[in-house]
């Protein structure tokens, strides 16, 4: 048997600690930053996000011109001017294909814009084989940005009482603390990146949720049990050592999860792949969070020591 | 925990048993699988993003319904008071409420009567009566809608309408469409396969409301599309765009037909051919005889087809429709009466194809990102625990994954793109539960215990972090499940019967394997914890 790999020594000893200062300020201007970059320019519904047409309504056309590359200013061309308002033409894979974007003229309907469109373009190119249609009229859009807001919302509060029930106050507000930090942060890489919000982000976003609580409460469990175990440590070095003791399980976990979903990111297509880099970002600043927000926090708080240091519910408790 | 207890091994091979069962019939051939019993031919449904089709949201334009109902109101008190030989001014309806001044005041009580004995009938939907008469100050009545009844004929036609396009899309021929409600007036229709958007459209967008009705000779067509219509008449285009003025009343409505079959005319130009019920043909009857002469218009969706003169009362209760109809077209409007008209029209508020192909390069493309997703978990967790435990926590890795195809085949559950994704999420976040015992393992090994005792701690004591992680993810998919839509909705419910598989096998399986090492190994150490 070959030796097992060490992705890190048995027993690790970094000092986490020490540089929460400075991660909590990077920190806070990644936050100021992610929201600025999330609200701004200040026009709902959508802000600085690149809002998919299921959250803004509108049409996406896939199509080909094989074997012959698509012309995409006569694409153009024929799309201007038809009351399509901002009409984006993309190559798309292949210079034999390309993506369109516009919005959906004043009274009419999804299917009689995609009809009028359809027809345009293969008057003008001949021979087109349409690939994916989408058109999703504003009544609809409006209801699914929405529907999504308010998963987003749920999600949150159904973590907040989750949290409420599982931890005391102190490790509550750490925790509560790491989830906005997660999720403003990955606005602001959708942001920055002009990723596609649309639901398929969202789900990416609640699953980052689910992630980042499962990270945390890792940790913090292990802080507990080394809160009873160790009554005298100061509370610097605690949290340092349940970090490192929960170090191997982080980084692996984080491993196997970042692998799959770059898999997922080179060969799972356009469709995943805006998903794909919304998730290991999501594992990323999880995990980060969990180190650099979450514990710190608690340092910055306290937390009662001795004999009132034992949690009132046994949820937790270990023999 | 190592002294393994009996329904844990059971557990563990019946779940195996079945993961493998249900699993099986996705990767036989169709032949094959048509000879197995009807619980083992189910397959894992592919999302219209993965085999292609179209999908429409349509919206049953309510509005429109309750618009009709108003006027149709109006022209049946202008018909009852008619017949009464009452006297009245002033008819009309204004925001929904049919307001009419009766011009002899001791007539006012007789009207309101008649109105309540003709107009103001139980409503099928409620079994009250929809419309209320009541007397206003000046000699007018006032019939106003009940908001109930009102609600219940908008459900109910949504009903309707969802039943006749499912005749109308299974007479098309459209490979296992689904259509569903959702919400209070919309429906969504997925006809997986369908390639061209516009044919279904064709089908399920056209009201195909048909009726006669006598052309008001008396009313100038010019005159009419300036404004001048006379009441109780409608302004009508007919196929070249010319006005032709005719009575609101229909004479016979298309729910009075029994059949409609293609036929030609005597020119040998394609036509369609109808038969009216009973109350049809008699009433049909009895209006060509006392119009013997005069023109009638054949009204389809608002638009006269033809306007062909009575040359002698048609009195067996079938006819022609002609005009200048292509075959396709008498084939349309054959296939359209005889699956019923629409009671409302519809509204697209959203449209998706997808190509065929372009879903078969999506499946492709999640193959090829699972297995790959599976190569590096497992190069990874072998490189990480080594061949034993790390190849443990493989197969039970696999026996999850099999399980989770295997409980959306038993189910019916849709896999979509995102679903796919779900999956490979799933499979990597699994392994995070046998992490989380292995490490324990680690420590407890450390910390001087024997090997037994570490297995059992690191098993005991993982348990409730294992429970906290996965009651995050559960929670957080759930929320997906209620508020998603489509794709998302399929990433959900994968998401969903992953993380229950996956506390499963990561625990079940890998203790049963576990035990079965000890028991025949007897082990000094865990081949987890290295000697420094």
């Amino acid at each position: 048997m070959w030796p097992l790999i060490k992705l890190l020594p048995i027993t690790t000893n970094f000092r986490f600690v020490a540089f929460s200062k400075i991660a909590g300020a990077l920190s806070l201007i990644a936050v100021i930053g992610s929201i600025l970059l999330a609200a701004l320019p200040f026009e709902p519904p959508c802000g600085g996000l690149n809002c998919g047409i299921d959250f803004k309504g509108g049409t996406v056309l896939e199509f080909s011109t094989a074997p012959k590359p698509v012309d995409l200013g006569l694409v153009r061309e024929t799309l201007a001017n038809k009351g399509l308002g901002d009409v984006q033409v993309q190559e798309f894979g292949s210079p034999t294909s390309a993506v369109v974007r516009f919005e959906n003229p004043e009274g009419k309907t999804p299917d009689e814009t995609l009809a009028a469109v359809r027809a345009d373009l293969t008057t003008a190119l001949g021979e087109v084989t349409f690939q994916r249609g989408d058109s999703i009229g504003a009544k609809v859009s409006g209801e699914l940005f929405r529907a999504g807001l308010m998963a987003l919302g749920l999600a949150i509060v159904l973590m907040l009482i989750y949290i409420w029930f599982r931890f005391e106050l102190q490790f509550g507000l750490g925790a509560v603390v790491a989830l906005f930090h997660d999720v403003i942060l990955t606005f602001g890489l959708i942001a920055l990146f002009d990723l596609e919000f649309s639901l398929t982000s969202i789900a990416a976003i609640l699953t980052i949720i689910g992630y980042s609580m499962n990270d945390t409460v890792v940790v913090f469990d292990r802080m507990r049990e080394n809160l009873r175990k160790y009554k005298r440590m100061p509370l610097g070095d605690l949290i340092d050592l349940s970090i490192n003791e929960t170090l191997s399980r982080t980084v692996i976990t984080g491993s196997t999860g970042i692998l799959a979903l770059l898999g997922l990111a080179v060969f799972g297509g356009p469709t995943l792949f805006a998903f794909s880099i919304i998730m290991i970002f999501g594992i990323v600043i999880g995990t980060y969070s969990s180190i650099y927000v979450a514990a710190p926090v608690i340092l910055l708080w306290g937390v009662k020591r001795g004999e009132e240091a034992e949690p009132v519910r046994p949820a937790g408790a270990r023999p | 925990m190592m002294a393994l207890s009996r329904w844990k091994v059971i557990a563990v091979l019946a779940a195996t048993i079945f993961s493998i069962l249900f699993t099986l019939p996705n990767v036989l051939p169709a032949q094959t699988r048509a000879v197995l019993p009807g619980f083992l031919q189910k397959t894992v449904n592919l999302g219209l993003d993965l085999q292609g089709g179209v999908y429409l949201l349509l919206e049953v334009d309510t509005a429109a319904l309750r618009n009709e109902r108003v006027i149709n109101t109006v022209e049946d008190v202008r018909t009852t008071l008619r017949n009464e030989r009452i006297l009245f001014t002033d008819l009309g309806q204004v925001q929904g409420v049919v307001t009419v001044r009766i011009t002899d005041p001791g007539e006012v009580e007789r009207a309101a009567k008649a109105l309540r004995q003709t107009v103001a009938v139980p409503s099928p939907a409620t079994g009250q009566p929809a419309i209320t008469v009541s007397a206003q100050p000046d000699q007018r009545l006032r019939l106003t809608f009940s908001e109930q009844a009102m609600e219940a004929e908008a459900r109910d036609a949504v009903s309707q309408s969802i039943e006749i396009i499912r005749r109308r899309i299974d007479e098309l021929g459209t490979r296992e469409p689904s259509i569903t409600r959702q919400g209070a007036n919309r429906i969504v229709i997925q006809a997986p396969g369908e390639s061209d958007p516009q044919r279904l459209r064709d089908v399920i967008g056209r009201t195909a409301k048909l009726s006669f009705h006598m052309v008001d000779v008396t009313a100038d067509p010019a005159a009419a599309v300036s404004g001048r219509v006379p009441p109780g008449s409608q302004v009508l285009l007919d196929d070249n765009g010319q006005p032709i003025v005719v009575r609101r009343r229909a004479l016979v409505s298309g729910e009075m037909l029994t059949d409609a079959y293609p036929t030609f005319d005597e020119f040998g130009r394609p036509a369609v051919g109808f038969r009216f019920d009973s109350q049809g043909a008699r009433r049909f009857g009895d209006a060509t005889r006392q119009n013997v002469g005069k023109p009638f218009a054949i009204v389809l969706d608002d638009k006269v087809v033809s306007a062909p003169v009575i040359q002698t009362p048609i009195l067996t209760g079938s006819g022609q429709i002609t005009g200048s109809f292509s075959q396709q077209e008498v084939n349309d409007l054959v296939l359209l009466l005889d699956a019923g008209a629409l009671p409302a029209p519809l509204k697209v508020e959203a449209q998706q194809t997808v190509g065929a192909e372009l879903g078969a390069d999506a499946v492709e493309a999640g193959k090829i990102s699972t297995a790959i997703g599976f190569v590096a978990i497992l190069i990874f967790m072998v490189l990480a625990y080594g061949l034993l435990f790390g190849g443990i926590s493989v197969i039970a890795l696999l026996i999850n994954g099999l399980l989770i195809i295997a409980a959306m085949s038993a189910i019916g559950a849709t896999l979509t793109l995102p679903g796919i994704a779900g999956l490979i999420l799933t499979l990597a976040v699994a392994v995070d539960a046998n992490v989380l015992i292995y490490e324990r393992m680690r420590d407890e090994m450390r910390s001087g215990r024997s090997v037994l005792a570490a297995m059992d701690a690191g098993f005991a004591r993982a348990m409730t972090t294992i429970l906290d992680a996965n009651i995050t993810t559960l929670l957080a998919a759930l929320i997906m499940f209620a508020l998603g839509s489509g794709a998302v909705k399929g990433f959900a419910v994968t998401l969903s019967i992953g993380v229950v598989t996956s506390v499963f096998t990561a625990v079940y399986v890998t203790q049963v394997l576990l035990a079965l090492w000890f028991r025949s190994a007897r082990p000094k150490s865990l081949p987890i914890v290295q000697e420094p």
